[in-house]
């Protein structure tokens, strides 16, 4: 079990797809004007992951080398089409403020890139964990973020008003919410802030002489590894 | 002896005196009618405003180097230009907390954060501006002036509604601090072409592409203009920030091309840019959208327009 733990620290803090992979970068701007619609995100990104990771793992020695991205993909969008239709039924508001980017979910790229670069070579166990750790991950980056536009832009977490609005009409003092950070640029500027934060603390943990930023699969950092084996992330061409 | 008088260096051996504080001063210099014209214009408000916004310009840009152990440069006068614009840029009645958080936005973000002065990708106040603009749309549009609360006459201008010129020109009119006296503009301007600060080039082909496009397009944004009516045009032309920003903000040396062609291609995107935000856009100004979006097109204009030296690149 040891490694399956691995793969979830792994997913949340090492390789965090938000914060260190850059990963779905799509989605993490456009949903995450509220911390619920961060985790409302994450999660259904998780469910899909994990499954996506379990049957992609199963399949491994089925699918044919030069078809494995179609066949990838027709996995991943069956389990998508469940999330939005389960989102649809149970909780039609967030499925409504996440709009177009449910369906999207099948052309993120850490559901590709997982099934490709860690799914498709690995055990069924660990393809799970991988994909609960890589999602919890990419859940953790969004409610952060999510938080972050909500308090600011309108001084609520998870819609409760933790900050008291001012009302100039009626003469109250209070918060004025900055209305930029529930914007388009606000998404920019507080993931750019949380990923300065984020490399600050690792690389004083680094100096400690833990070292958190590894890339996966090889022992020495990616300008002495020489190519590792079969990695490929997708960055060129996601979305 | 004659070791002395020949002196061997590399280049430049001509050099100018001007350095960034002496332009940067000037600079100061030539806002200050404008800035003086707004506190005679709107009274105690709008000085609170200016002294804020240039105190926090120039505190953050203090703070941020110390605490980033660079070399400091608050005595170069930019951070104080940079507050001055952006105080010039806000509405009297706006509370100082907003000028402030302006000012820690122009400083901090736009212009630190990407190196600092001479490597900012658009003009720090402006950016600044638009951050408020976007953020509190109710506080920065709301005008008031001798105690009422009324449109700007660019607003009434976009409305339909007649406009008297000669205040515009002169300034007696509600808009943000800085904004609203073309003749104090002016005078700013004038002093810094004659101390060869400025020159003509940018506000030059901004302002005649602006009138050109307004003289052309008015008649179709508002069916009883006719082409080129000359009032409408000088109501455009003094109304909003058209001259502060033309002036003062368009010419950044940072944000605006070094390339003769390149100045000329820039103030004609700018006046058209304006021209479209005013006539078509949402809002009455569009003057501080058109500058920014013109500063982040800057390094390709650089680029398509950089002269090739003489001998070299010929046609083959």
């Amino acid at each position: 079990m040891n490694k399956c733990t691995e793969r979830v620290y792994n997913g949340l803090i090492k390789e965090n797809p938000t914060f260190v992979l850059m990963l779905g970068m799509c989605p993490t701007l456009a949903v995450t004007t509220s911390a619920m619609n961060g985790v409302g995100m994450g999660l259904s990104t998780t469910v899909v992951l994990v499954l996506s990771n379990m049957l992609i793992s199963m399949l491994r020695k089925v699918i044919p080398d030069s078809v494995r991205m179609p066949a990838f993909i027709v996995v991943v969008a069956s389990f998508v089409t469940i999330v939005q239709f389960l989102l649809e039924g149970f909780v039609p508001s967030l499925y409504d403020s996440l709009g177009i980017y449910i369906p999207l979910i099948v052309v993120n790229c850490i559901i590709l890139g997982r099934a490709e670069s860690y799914a498709s070579k690995n055990p069924v166990l660990p393809s799970i964990f991988d994909g609960i750790g890589m999602g919890l991950g990419f859940t953790f980056g969004l409610t952060c973020i999510g938080i972050v536009r909500e308090l600011i832009g309108t001084g609520a977490i998870f819609g409760a008003q933790i900050l008291p609005l001012a009302d100039t009409a009626a003469g109250v003092g209070g918060y004025v919410p900055v209305t930029i950070f529930i914007l388009p640029p606000g998404a920019f500027l507080v993931l750019a802030f949380l990923v300065a934060a984020m490399n600050k603390i690792r690389k004083r943990a680094e100096k400690k002489g833990k070292k958190i930023a590894e890339p996966q699969g090889c022992g020495a950092d990616c300008a002495s590894c020489g190519g590792c084996e079969g990695k490929v992330f997708p960055t060129g061409n996601e979305e | 002896m004659s070791e002395n008088k020949l002196k061997m260096s590399s280049s430049p051996h001509i050099r100018s005196k001007a350095t960034t504080s002496n332009i940067m001063l000037m600079v100061t210099i030539a806002l200050l009618p404008a800035a003086a014209f707004g506190v005679w214009n709107f009274g105690l408000p709008a000085f609170g405003m200016l002294v804020t916004t240039t105190v926090t310009a120039v505190l953050t840009e203090y703070i941020y180097e110390k605490l980033m152990h660079k070399k400091i440069t608050v005595g170069d006068w930019s951070a104080v230009v940079t507050g001055l614009l952006l105080g010039l840029n806000m509405p009297p009645t706006a509370p100082w907390w907003m000028g402030a958080l302006g000012s820690v936005f122009a400083i901090l973000i736009v212009k630190q954060l990407f190196g600092g002065l001479g490597q900012n990708f658009m003009n720090p106040a402006l950016g600044a501006r638009c951050f408020l603009l976007i953020s509190f749309t109710s506080q920065m549009t709301t005008f008031v002036y001798d105690g009422v609360t009324g449109p700007t006459p660019l607003a009434s201008l976009k409305s339909g509604e007649a406009v008297n010129s000669m205040d515009m020109l002169i300034g007696t009119i509600p808009g943000t601090i800085g904004e609203t006296s073309v003749i104090a503009i002016i005078i700013g301007a004038i002093f810094l072409i004659l101390m060869g600060i400025i020159d003509l080039r940018i506000p030059g082909t901004y302002i005649v592409t602006f009138v050109i496009f307004i003289g052309i397009f008015g008649h179709f944004a508002n069916p009883n203009v006719g082409f080129f009516d000359p009032q409408y045009i000088t109501a455009h032309l003094c109304g909003g920030g058209l001259m502060l920003g033309a002036w003062f903000m368009a010419t950044d040396y940072v944000t605006s091309p070094i390339t003769k062609k390149g100045q000329y291609v820039y103030g004609i995107l700018l006046g058209v840019l304006t021209g479209l935000f005013r006539l078509f856009g949402a809002s009455a100004e569009g003057v501080s959208y058109a500058i920014i979006i013109s500063n982040l097109l800057v390094p390709l204009i650089e680029r398509v327009t950089l002269p090739k030296p003489f001998g070299k690149g010929g046609e083959k």
